[in-house]
């Protein structure tokens, strides 16, 4: 990373990519060089293809219900089955993929943000203020896994929305973190003190020159832990605490399943595949992306 | 050494103050006054008040907080809102259940984790290698609920092996504990394989294969010792996230822990238990780290002094 930053300077001349697009062509050469992170970015695509224009194709609503038909195994006419409602579980799963794509994926993003903002200053500023939010961090961190999600929940109320609010507070710290060290890496480069020196803004530096030269470190972080929050998401669904009935997200999809498991084996199972699915892509390219930057690797 | 640990020990004390404060906020930012909840809907004023009184709800929050943190260093949580008992008479069976769980889920990730992220780095990018690490992958992508019902579906509906839910008789153990387990030997076994062969590169396992030490020599004795030392870290955070982990996993297999009376209660806004969760968890995970960083420390000064 050391050797590529004297180069943003000349961002300041005419006719040359901004940082965030250079950035972007950087991380868009380094991604083609590695095949895992190729193939879990087209899965990625696929699946988001898949939830945009699946719905439309499948004919049926996904609320249909049906008695004549109920808890019928795979067939010809239902891919997947249909639950004890008669629904067609492939019409539901296909309409689950998007929802429970988006909470992840909305979750990471909100989450992300803020981590994101904090881990800057933080690592920008040091002193006093780095101290106070990497403490407020560890306080998060010290609640394990689902437990802080679930904590919040109990305030929150059991809702769809409040699984999003709930995950994306869990996904904070973990940003805050690695942007912070990336920031402590990077501010104390000498092209960071050319720009001081040359009197730009703090706003600038950080925006202009820090934060693209970690885009890396936070895209890898975003993919990864989409694949957390989507288990996040759904586990809590599942619990009851997240998308409530009638709606086909993926993990109230499998606990409607878990009700008819001695009749119906069926209804759990192509829920849990397709967040395995999602989940699969995510890590598949995050892994691959992390391999492809990390220069001890790329021996 | 000493004064690193006087220094950690120092580290936790802000951390758990902040942990405390927020499990004693979560029952003043709900919404609804407790008394209320407690005394039900159609209470008269009178009542209200006077459960307000008893506990200390009248008083100012700093006063109410000094409180929770006397009585939680004695672990009396109060009563719980739905059934009266003391929160700690409900809570310590079902924690033992769920502390169970996690500690066999922890020993099963390590053992199947550390034997394949072996077996992945003697054997580097052969088939056994690709193999392990490509299911190594699922485990790490597989929701463990789904997995559970999985396991359950075969084991238990369809081969009838294994009796579905319940926890105690080594039959019922099974199921959880691979459920809950696999994830974590997922995460160990890419953490032993990167760590292994992070070692085997390095100019001491050079020099002992140079000296004609058999390779079994080698990996056992010389390299596998300082693989370990990350994994180390790793297993200290799996523990956590295990013991929160089993939450989905006690659901599944209808087990009766600290995880199912936590969703329970949550539903059921009975809070001075969900507190008293919380707070059992998240203080042993923050001494588990404590525990885990020292160990690393110790660990590494070893290799300091050989």
């Amino acid at each position: 990373m050391s050797a590529e930053p004297a180069n943003n300077i000349v961002t300041e001349a005419p006719k040359v990519d901004g940082p965030f697009k250079k950035a972007f062509k950087d991380f868009y050469s380094k991604l083609r060089k590695n095949k895992s992170a190729l193939v879990g970015g087209y899965l990625i695509i696929i699946l988001i293809i898949i939830a945009l224009i699946g719905p439309l194709l499948t004919s049926q609503d996904p609320d249909a219900v049906d008695y004549g038909v109920k808890l019928q195994s795979p067939s010809a006419e239902h891919w997947f089955g249909t639950d004890h409602h008669g629904r067609d579980i492939f019409t539901r799963v296909i309409h689950g993929l998007g929802i429970t794509m988006s909470i992840g994926i909305t979750a990471t993003m909100l989450g992300g943000i803020v981590g994101v903002f904090l881990g800057l200053i933080s690592g920008y500023y040091g002193g006093k203020l780095d101290t106070i939010i990497m403490r407020i961090m560890d306080i998060l961190l010290a609640f394990p896994g689902i437990l802080l999600a679930l904590a919040l929940i109990s305030i929150l109320g059991a809702n769809l929305q409040n699984v999003i609010i709930a995950v994306a507070i869990f996904a904070i710290p973990t940003f805050a973190r690695i942007v912070r060290g990336s920031t402590l890496a990077t501010k104390n480069l000498e092209y960071i003190d050319a720009m001081k020196a040359l009197g730009a803004s703090d706003t600038r530096i950080i925006w202009k020159h820090i934060l693209p030269n970690i885009l890396s470190p936070i895209i890898v972080q975003g993919s990864l832990f989409i694949a957390t929050a989507v288990l996040s998401a759904s586990g809590l669904s599942f619990l009851g605490m997240g998308a409530q009935p009638p709606s086909p997200e993926l993990g109230a999809l499998l606990s409607d399943g878990r009700d008819f498991m001695w009749d119906a084996g069926h209804i759990a199972l192509f829920p849990g595949l397709v967040i395995m699915l999602i989940v699969l892509a995510f890590n598949i390219f995050g892994d691959g992306l992390r391999d492809a930057l990390d220069p001890k690797m790329n021996k | 050494m000493f004064q690193f640990i006087v220094r950690r020990l120092l580290q936790i004390i802000p951390v758990l103050i902040g942990v405390t404060i927020l499990v004693f906020s979560l029952m003043h930012l709900s919404p609804g006054n407790p008394a209320h909840i407690i005394a039900g809907e159609s209470a008269p004023p009178s009542t209200v008040k006077q459960i307000e009184e008893r506990l200390g709800l009248d008083d100012p929050i700093p006063v109410q907080y000094f409180n929770f943190i006397k009585d939680a260093a004695t672990l009396d949580f109060g009563n719980s809102w739905r059934t009266s008992l003391p929160v700690s008479e409900e809570l310590w069976p079902k924690f033992w259940v769920t502390f169970e769980l996690a500690v066999y889920s922890t020993i099963f990730s390590i053992f199947l984790g550390l034997i394949a992220g072996i077996i992945s780095a003697v054997r580097k990018y052969s088939i056994a290698d690709v193999s392990i690490m490509l299911i190594a992958l699922f485990g790490l992508s597989m929701p463990n609920f789904w997995f559970g019902l999985m396991l359950m579906q075969w084991f238990s509906i369809k081969l009838g092996w294994l009796p579905p839910t319940g926890w105690g008789t080594p039959e019922q153990i099974i199921m959880p504990v691979i459920t809950l387990g696999t994830m974590g030997a997922a995460v160990i076994a890419r953490m032993t394989r990167s760590s292994m062969l992070d070692v085997i590169s390095q100019d001491y396992i050079r020099t002992a294969r140079a000296k004609g030490l058999s390779e079994r020599i080698v990996i056992y004795r010389h390299a596998l010792k300082n693989a370990l030392i990350p994994v180390v870290t790793v297993i200290g955070l799996q523990f956590g996230s295990l013991l929160a982990g089993a939450v989905l996993t006690e659901s599944v297999f209808a087990i009766n822990g600290m995880g199912k009376l936590i969703v329970d209660r949550i539903l059921a806004r009975d809070f001075p238990v969900v507190q008293a969760s919380v707070l059992v968890i998240s203080v042993i995970f923050v001494f588990v780290n404590l525990i885990v960083d020292i160990s690393y420390k110790f660990l590494n000064k070893r290799i300091d002094l050989d």
